[in-house]
């Protein structure tokens, strides 16, 4: 692997890691495997009788308490993986298992945040985080006293009676996070949940994650696209590639817990995000779309010039 | 409001204008009204004869064609002795003004029934509010949960749509014989008959309606462990009340249409019984006068369900009921006068 292909400007290679960070992660590779994903692969139909690959001889595993992020180019199958993970599709071929038992279909041990909020509209805060635990049968007592710790866990507790859409989006996301977790799930599984967010309730967001991963017995599955998000929050970081989408490289962020943000000029993260930038937009291969070459015409006057 | 305002797609005007469209929406066809009744010149196309001077079948009162009129006059101004008729210009018996049709819908309730057996207004009324309710309520314990099955579980709809299409495009009114030989000739076929006309279109667009919930929150409801029974009745019912009961009250609209052909059916009664009765004895008025009625029961009936929408379901923020905002109005210039 050419680990220079950047150049001469940094020394420090993404894969040294301090004695402390190399120490976390053998503690972490020491904990039992959660969820162990085998020769996962998924063929689409396409409308023409064709068939589209979507993921192909996916193989990895999440340990107890790791946080995982997934990262890839649009297209490299990344939702397509995390559905399947949550059991809302079936693969062609290869298994899921969590805790060693084939994981078939959406159960509530496999937790899941949506982009899209999916707070049930008609529910109010409380009862929306109240909904798994009722599912399973809890007394609606009980259940709402455990709501109101998990709402209390991400600051919520005092819009317990407001409905959903009396809330920003990050404080949506906020109780979707407290109603998943609140069904103990064995891992946590989030698909882009703070893509639709500004950037600024996005940092607080990851901050705030970051701060329950800590004080929660949960692993956490984190599907993005954006590289900074998944080196400020990763234990390990799943690069995909596309079409179609299979395992690029796993990474180990050798970034320094606690993670804060300022460690975003850190030789580390900056190592982190040099390879990844690689992966992800390689520079030499000429790419589908080549977007310096698009065909504009200059339709501003002469001398009108803005750089 | 500038010009600009009225044509910006989509952009609600302010509250107070929102208030003045609404009355006007009323106001402008009654002024339209009162204009063709009230101003001489405008349409008035008969005259009503005052002194039928010597036109041997002219009577005071009786009405004629302004043309028919002239072409008498000209005739008698031809013979000796001649008076010619005079008369004004006059509407037609059945456009009625507004003050007549307004004294009618006073004196409707008041008036005696002409002859035995003719019902009250108030008692023709309610016979027609009870044959829609239970035509309604028969129809709906059907229909909804028909229509939900149907547009939950796919199977459901692939068995009984088909055949509700089919029937549907069959008007209710043609089933009236039918019903009438099985159900006899007084309430029950004409429910059965709002029944038919209501319940196949019911249960398709209830169906409609619940196959166009959001997949997105199922499959959240699914991997936070609800199953089967669980999704029905915890997630797509009530994650699509808010537009059932707003079909529910479109369907009630359309069971009043079937209320008029209903009451035909076997001995005819209730509010259409009234209409076709004051028509034979050409008052048009009162057969404005039960016409108007139906339209005020049927915009109360439907306010007084949008207003009970918004408290039954506290989460949906989409449109408010127009009384709720008529009296939110007025309890905020209530508020500010004080």
């Amino acid at each position: 692997m050419s680990a220079n292909a950047t150049g001469s400007s940094s020394s420090l290679d993404y894969r040294q890691q301090s004695p402390a960070v190399a120490e976390r992660f053998k503690k972490l590779k020491d904990r039992p495997v959660v969820l162990e994903v085998r020769d996962l692969t998924r063929v689409f139909p396409t409308a023409k009788g064709g068939e589209v690959t979507a993921l192909r001889g996916l193989n990895f595993h999440v340990h107890r308490r790791e946080l995982m992020c997934i990262l890839g180019p649009s297209g490299c199958g990344k939702s397509t993986l995390i559905r399947l993970l949550a059991g809302l599709d079936e693969p062609s071929s290869g298994e899921v298992r969590l805790d060693g038992k084939p994981a078939v279909g959406p159960s509530p041990d496999r937790g899941m945040v949506f982009q899209g909020y999916t707070l049930f509209p008609w529910l109010t805060v409380k009862r929306n985080v109240m909904f798994g635990l009722r599912m399973g049968g809890m007394e609606s007592d009980e259940a709402s006293r455990e709501a109101l710790q998990w709402l209390d866990l991400v600051g919520l507790a005092k819009f317990k009676d407001a409905y959903p859409h009396q809330l920003s989006g990050g404080m949506k996301q906020r109780v979707a996070i407290a109603r998943a977790l609140a069904n103990n799930p064995r891992i946590l599984l989030m698909d882009e949940p703070f893509g639709a967010l500004d950037a600024q309730t996005r940092a607080q967001m990851q901050t705030h994650l970051l701060e329950i991963w800590r004080n929660v017995d949960v692993t956490i599955l984190f599907i993005t696209h954006d590289l900074d998000e998944a080196i400020y929050l990763a234990d390990r970081i799943l690069v995909l590639k596309a079409h179609p989408g299979e395992v690029q490289e796993l990474i180990e962020v050798s970034v320094p817990r606690p993670r804060h943000p300022a460690q975003s000029n850190s030789p580390e993260f900056l190592a982190t995000k040099r390879r990844l930038e690689e992966l992800i937009h390689p520079r030499a291969e000429p790419t589908s779309q080549p977007m310096e070459k698009l065909p504009i015409i200059r339709l501003t006057h002469a001398g009108d010039d803005v750089e | 409001m500038p010009r600009s305002r009225w044509f910006a797609i989509g952009k609600e005007p302010p509250p107070r204008v929102r208030l003045v469209l609404t009355f006007l929406s009323f106001l402008l066809p009654v002024a339209l009204w009162a204009l063709i009744s009230y101003v001489p010149w405008i349409w008035h196309p008969l005259i009503r004869v005052n002194d039928p001077g010597t036109v041997a079948w002219f009577t005071p009162g009786l009405l004629v064609e302004r043309a028919v009129f002239a072409e008498e006059n000209a005739k008698v101004v031809a013979t000796p002795d001649a008076r010619v008729a005079t008369g004004e210009r006059a509407n037609p018996v059945f456009l009625p003004p507004p003050h007549a049709v307004a004294r009618a819908l006073w004196t409707a309730f008041a008036t005696k029934p002409v002859l035995k057996g003719d019902t009250w207004l108030h008692e023709s009324l309610a016979l027609s509010i009870r044959t829609i309710f239970w035509g309604f309520v028969i129809s709906s314990l059907l229909g909804v949960p028909l229509g939900i099955l149907c547009g939950a579980y796919p199977p459901f709809a692939r068995l009984v749509e088909p055949a509700i299409d089919f029937v549907r495009y069959m008007p209710a009114p043609a089933f009236g014989a039918l019903a009438v030989a099985v159900l006899g000739i007084f309430s029950a076929p004409k429910i059965a008959i709002i029944v038919v006309g209501t319940f196949f279109q019911q249960v398709l667009v209830i169906a409609n309606t619940v196959r166009r919930h959001d997949t997105a929150l199922i499959e959240a409801a699914q991997t936070l462990g609800a199953r089967r029974r669980q999704l029905l009745l915890h997630v797509i019912v009530p994650g699509c009340l808010v537009e059932l009961y707003n079909d529910q009250r479109i369907l009630l609209g359309w069971a009043w249409t079937y209320l008029i052909v209903a009451e035909v059916v076997g001995v005819s009664s209730g509010i259409t019984f009234f209409i076709n009765q004051q028509a034979k004895y050409r008052n048009f008025d009162n057969v404005y006068a039960a016409i108007i009625l139906i339209g005020i029961i049927g915009l109360v009936t439907d306010q007084g369900l949008a207003f009970l929408g918004r408290r039954i379901f506290p989460w949906q923020t989409r449109q408010p009921s127009r009384l709720r905002a008529f009296l939110a109005l007025l309890g905020r210039q209530g508020g500010s006068n004080a």
